[in-house]
């Protein structure tokens, strides 16, 4: 599902004094196919930004009680908001949005912490049941949450009647993860997914999005703070500031904009920082930021005969 | 949705009475009370009357966001004046046209018309006075306040700092507490939970996958919050230092005067212009 935002503007709080501007005009494209990072400081509206695309935060548009606004004479009217999640309008109040969900799986930040049920299995099940219009058959259910268990990496036999609250921290995210990708959404959208997790289980969540991205889900969109995770993951990237999208850029060319990135208080992943420092020295690497391409390059580098020792 | 409501409604300018001492403001309320309460006129609820007003003016906080605060009673303050109205004992029963307001029990009276307005202008300027204070104090300040105002407790053994101590963590926690609620009703809607339709059964059953999360969130704080004070060795120990002392000024002797000033007035009217109880 392509999905297109333009104009889009949100304030939390309107009309009172403690009004938040939390997004300013966004206009961005996510294609199908993408694997999609969106970066950017902390109260930016990258989590504001998501939670419209599966219609938790609703466009005032799209409200029950809404009634468009008449225009005084001589106002020009607001550029029009479009949000368009493949098929799904959600300007448009008459849009399913509990189907819209279905097809957008969103797991938030620290998802562990939303696991209810007494067992894993009912937990994981619990999208499942919620989303299906007439009450599915035990197989099909049980089928569906031994893979969704399975491709989280998790042994079905072994804790599918465990109780969740018994699991360790990672294996928790993992069941949390896998009760969103049971019904098998389209477009996947996390928040921070790897924050958290040691250095091993973030490498693992990652290769786990990047199987769930090949083989099924045709989109995935992820919030990050960890710059090398962006640079070695996405296909594309959107950098928030204020509100706003500075850019939206494949990140070998968002990282070679070292000086905009640190001006809105942004990281640089560690290979775009070696590239700085031997760029200092006189040696020029271009590579794509990844780190397998940036050794490579190096390599090349140092057969060509330029050996530094 | 939970993010529009603002807890304690705190309305942050500056203002005189922003800036007044918490345990005069709170002292001022209760000698408020006291007074509205000792009016057994309408003299002396006018002069109460007028003392709220200065107030207002000097908090600087918009009139709509005290009035605001009647909306959560409204239904208390109907019903109270529709009991009064119809079930006063008064003598003097209403005549309109040839009929008389009886029947049975029920007896609309004159006295019971002129007891309804006071009642509720009574109750009326209860609740405005108390959303002042909460308006210009902020909680912290608050609990600051009744602790120092409940030191002679003390003298009794009654441990007055661990139930400040309380009540401020629970005030510190509402709001953290009301985001997690939020970000947890999000998730279980993005998995597909529907608050909005289905009857009462449908909707209760909605609840649980919020609370159960939420209470274990409580839990999980409330250990991690202990334990960081453990580590800290807070002990809860008496005579503690406070980082913001309160201290009296020249504004709270004004309020103190006009507190004293607004019991005695109302005591007067009460003693020179007749009652209506």
């Amino acid at each position: 599902m392509r999905i297109t935002a333009e104009h889009l503007n949100y304030t939390y709080n309107q009309a009172s004094e403690f009004a938040v501007h939390a997004l300013r005009d966004v206009n961005l494209t996510v294609e199908e196919g993408e694997f999609f990072g969106i970066i950017g400081h902390t109260g930016s509206g990258k989590s504001t930004f998501i939670q419209h695309l599966n219609g938790l935060i609703l466009l005032p548009s799209a409200q029950k009680k809404y009634k468009p606004k008449k225009l005084k004479k001589g106002e020009i009217a607001p550029p029009k908001t479009v949000l368009q999640v493949g098929e799904y309008d959600l300007t448009d109040k008459k849009t399913d949005f509990r189907k819209l969900r279905s097809k957008v799986g969103m797991v938030f930040q620290y998802p562990e912490y939303q696991l209810f049920a007494e067992t894993v299995f009912e937990d994981v099940a619990f999208g499942l049941k919620n989303f299906s219009e007439q009450p599915l058959s035990p197989e099909r259910i049980q089928t569906a949450v031994r893979q969704a268990l399975e491709t989280v990496g998790l042994n079905y036999a072994e804790v599918w009647d465990k109780s969740p609250f018994d699991l360790s921290g990672g294996q928790k995210r993992r069941v949390a993860i896998a009760g969103v990708i049971v019904t098998r959404p389209e477009v996947l959208v996390l928040d921070e997914p790897a924050a958290g997790l040691d250095p091993l289980g973030k490498q693992e969540l990652m290769a786990l999005l990047h199987e769930i991205h090949r083989s099924w889900c045709k989109t995935v969109i992820f919030v990050s703070h960890d710059m090398d995770e962006v640079a070695e993951n996405c296909t594309k990237v959107a950098v928030f500031s204020e509100g706003a999208v500075q850019f939206v850029l494949p990140p070998k060319e968002l990282f070679q904009k070292q000086a905009e990135l640190l001006s809105l208080g942004l990281d640089l992943p560690v290979t775009a920082k070696l590239v700085a420092l031997l760029k200092q020295k006189g040696i020029d690497i271009d590579c794509d930021f990844t780190k397998k391409d940036f050794i490579q390059k190096v390599q090349k580098y140092l057969q060509g005969g330029n050996g530094v020792c | 949705m939970l993010k529009d409501v603002t807890f304690g409604q705190y309305y942050p300018v500056k203002s005189f009475v922003h800036n007044c001492d918490p345990r005069i403001k709170i002292l001022f309320l209760i000698g408020f009370i006291v007074a509205v309460f000792l009016a057994s006129n309408f003299y002396g609820l006018a002069l109460c009357a007028a003392v709220l007003v200065i107030g207002i003016l000097c908090s600087r906080v918009p009139v709509q966001s005290i009035l605001r605060s009647i909306k959560g009673i409204l239904f208390l303050l109907a019903f109270t004046a529709i009991l009064n109205l119809f079930f006063y004992a008064g003598e003097t029963t209403v005549v309109i046209g040839e009929i008389p307001l009886q029947w049975g029990v029920v007896n609309i009276t004159y006295e019971g018309i002129y007891f309804m307005l006071f009642l509720m202008f009574r109750l009326f300027m209860l609740i405005l006075s108390s959303s002042l204070l909460t308006l210009t104090t902020t909680p912290v300040n608050l609990t600051d306040g009744i602790e120092s105002l409940l030191t002679p407790l003390k003298w009794l053994r009654f441990p007055v700092h661990v139930l400040a101590l309380v009540m401020s963590i629970a005030l510190r926690m509402i709001p953290s507490l009301m985001d997690e609620t939020d970000r947890i009703m999000n998730a279980q809607k993005a998995r597909g939970t529907d608050f909005e339709h289905g009857n009462i059964f449908k909707r209760v059953k909605a609840i649980v996958p919020i609370l159960i999360p939420l209470l274990i969130g409580a839990m999980r704080r409330a250990e991690e919050l202990g334990d960081a004070m453990d580590a800290r060795c807070y002990t809860g120990s008496e005579n503690r230092t406070k980082y913001k002392k309160l201290t009296f000024t020249w504004r709270d002797l004004i309020v103190f005067l006009l507190c004293a000033a607004l019991i005695a007035g109302v005591v007067l009217c009460n003693v020179y212009l007749g009652s209506i109880l």
